[in-house]
């Protein structure tokens, strides 16, 4: 019964969200400092996971592949195919979801507890649509953005490994991941950075908007934005990839 | 003219507000006392639509709150200022982005025009070089200044003050109190201040209100107090203890 009811709290939370912002000036304004909070904020965490987490692709692929009947460069494709599909998308928002998920929660759900929220209702604000909607859109636009950059240097982070450990030189581990490249394998990884950035994004808002109490039930209120945010991510992807990729 | 008309609000079994009506004018300070858990901030929440009573009709110059539309809703709040119990002032922004806040959402204000307002303001409650600060570097009674000065920063019409003295010494509460009844005369806006304070009561409240157990037990003038019967001086003093 609670289920029902917290996801139809969500659902009339996210409708909430979309009347006419009260000044499209403020409205950019916000949506602007949100991106540089969710995507610029998130790039050297982005950063450090996609070239270790494809370094350790690359070796761990390599050592079980070693046989003399499987060509070396099919690592490369592996590695590509893997990061695209899975290991960028999923691996980047579940670290997001700690890191920018528990932020949005703990910020909103502050507000929240020192009345700051009430101010904005009693003065004729649209909360929910004030603090929510830059936060989605922020996301919407910065985290397929930050998925991107980590594809690319999860397959950087695998060229190297490669390169540095002997495992091959990088002409093949490109030839590889070139062979069975295509835009759908893109496709799928954008289709999950867009329903990830929405779940991280909306759900944490949610979390700290509905946090009542004081600070430990802020604190609370993380906690739940991160693990829901978890659980959500894996679900969809999940969903995603029966959708589109049910061979 | 803020009327309330046979408010009634429970939440799940408990009733918390009974039958509540009363009306408040322009230009004087009204006064809500009671004691703690009596319903006076459950009564503000219904007057500002933070909270929807089940019963009554909330009337702003006649306009009834509790069935307008969102939109028409959203009219009257831009008429209301609300000083909160915790001041509510965004933590992110200066004391002047704080102030200017409700200018930028709403007024046709250029730069120029509310950067003068943001200082005609701030130096109406005596706070005019404390405009670069943040919320964290200045003082509980600097903050509810703050709070005044961003509720009056639109030219409102009504006014509501949670607990404006909760937390601060006896002078300072008697600078906020002085502060509030001068802006209303001045403006001549209709000011709400709940508060458990009978000191505050005899201050500056022009018309009081005793809200006990969800019920107004009397209203009348601070003069009237005096003549009251024996059982409302009784509760006035419960009230006063109460906050010991």
């Amino acid at each position: 019964m609670k289920f029902f009811f917290e996801l139809g709290r969500y659902l009339l939370f996210l409708r909430s969200m979309f009347f006419k912002p009260e000044r499209f000036s403020v409205f950019v304004e916000r949506t602007l400092h949100e991106m540089n909070n969710i995507g610029v904020g998130s790039l050297p965490i982005v950063a450090i996971i996609s070239i270790f987490v494809g370094a350790v692709t690359t070796v761990q692929t390599a050592y079980q592949l070693i046989s003399p009947f499987i060509p070396v460069k099919i690592i490369g494709t592996i590695v590509s195919d893997s990061s695209l599909l899975e290991l960028a998308p999923t691996i980047t928002c579940l670290v997001l979801a700690g890191k920018v998920g528990a932020n949005i929660a703990s910020e909103v759900g502050n507000m929240r507890v020192t009345e700051q929220i009430d101010a904005l209702e009693v003065m004729g604000i649209n909360s929910s649509g004030y603090l929510g909607l830059p936060k989605i859109i922020a996301g919407l636009i910065m985290i397929p953005c930050l998925i991107i950059f980590a594809n690319f240097l999860l397959i950087s982070g695998g060229i190297l490994a490669a390169q540095l450990t002997g495992i091959m030189p990088p002409n093949e581990f490109i030839q590889g991941a070139r062979d069975t490249f295509t835009f759908f394998t893109l496709s799928v990884s954008m289709t999950k950075a867009f329903v990830f950035a929405l779940i991280i994004t909306s759900v944490s808002t949610y979390e700290g908007y509905y946090a009542d109490g004081g600070a430990l039930e802020v604190g609370e209120a993380g906690t739940r934005a991160v693990t829901r945010s978890c659980i959500f991510i894996l679900f969809f992807d999940f969903i995603i990839a029966k959708l589109m990729l049910n061979a | 003219m803020l009327e309330l008309q046979n408010i009634n609000k429970s939440f799940d079994d408990k009733q918390v507000l009974f039958d509540i009506n009363a009306k408040f004018e322009p230009g004087v300070p009204n006064l809500i006392i009671g004691a703690s858990g009596g319903g006076k901030s459950v009564l503000l929440k219904c007057m500002v639509g933070l909270m929807k009573p089940e019963k009554g009709n909330i009337l702003y110059d006649g306009r009834d709150f509790v069935h307008l539309e969102y939109e028409q809703v959203k009219e009257i709040r831009r008429e209301i200022g609300m000083l909160f119990q915790g001041t509510a002032l965004f933590d992110s922004l200066t004391v002047a982005e704080n102030v200017k806040f409700p200018l930028k959402m709403f007024s046709k204000m250029n730069d120029s025009e509310m950067k003068d307002r943001v200082n005609f303001c701030l130096e109406r409650v005596q706070l005019g070089g404390a405009g670069e600060k943040y919320p964290a570097e200045i003082s509980g009674g600097m903050k509810k200044r703050v709070g005044i000065a961003r509720a009056i920063a639109m030219n409102i019409k009504y006014l509501f003050c949670d607990e404006p003295n909760s937390g601060l010494d006896p002078i300072t509460s008697r600078v906020i109190d002085d502060l509030l009844l001068d802006i209303t005369a001045e403006y001549g806006i209709t000011t709400m201040i709940i508060s458990h304070d009978m000191k505050t009561a005899f201050d500056i409240g022009d018309k009081i209100l005793f809200l006990y157990e969800g019920k107004i037990r009397w209203q009348g003038s601070k003069n009237e107090i005096h003549s009251a019967g024996k059982e409302i001086k009784e509760l006035g003093a419960f009230i006063a203890s109460s906050q010991i």
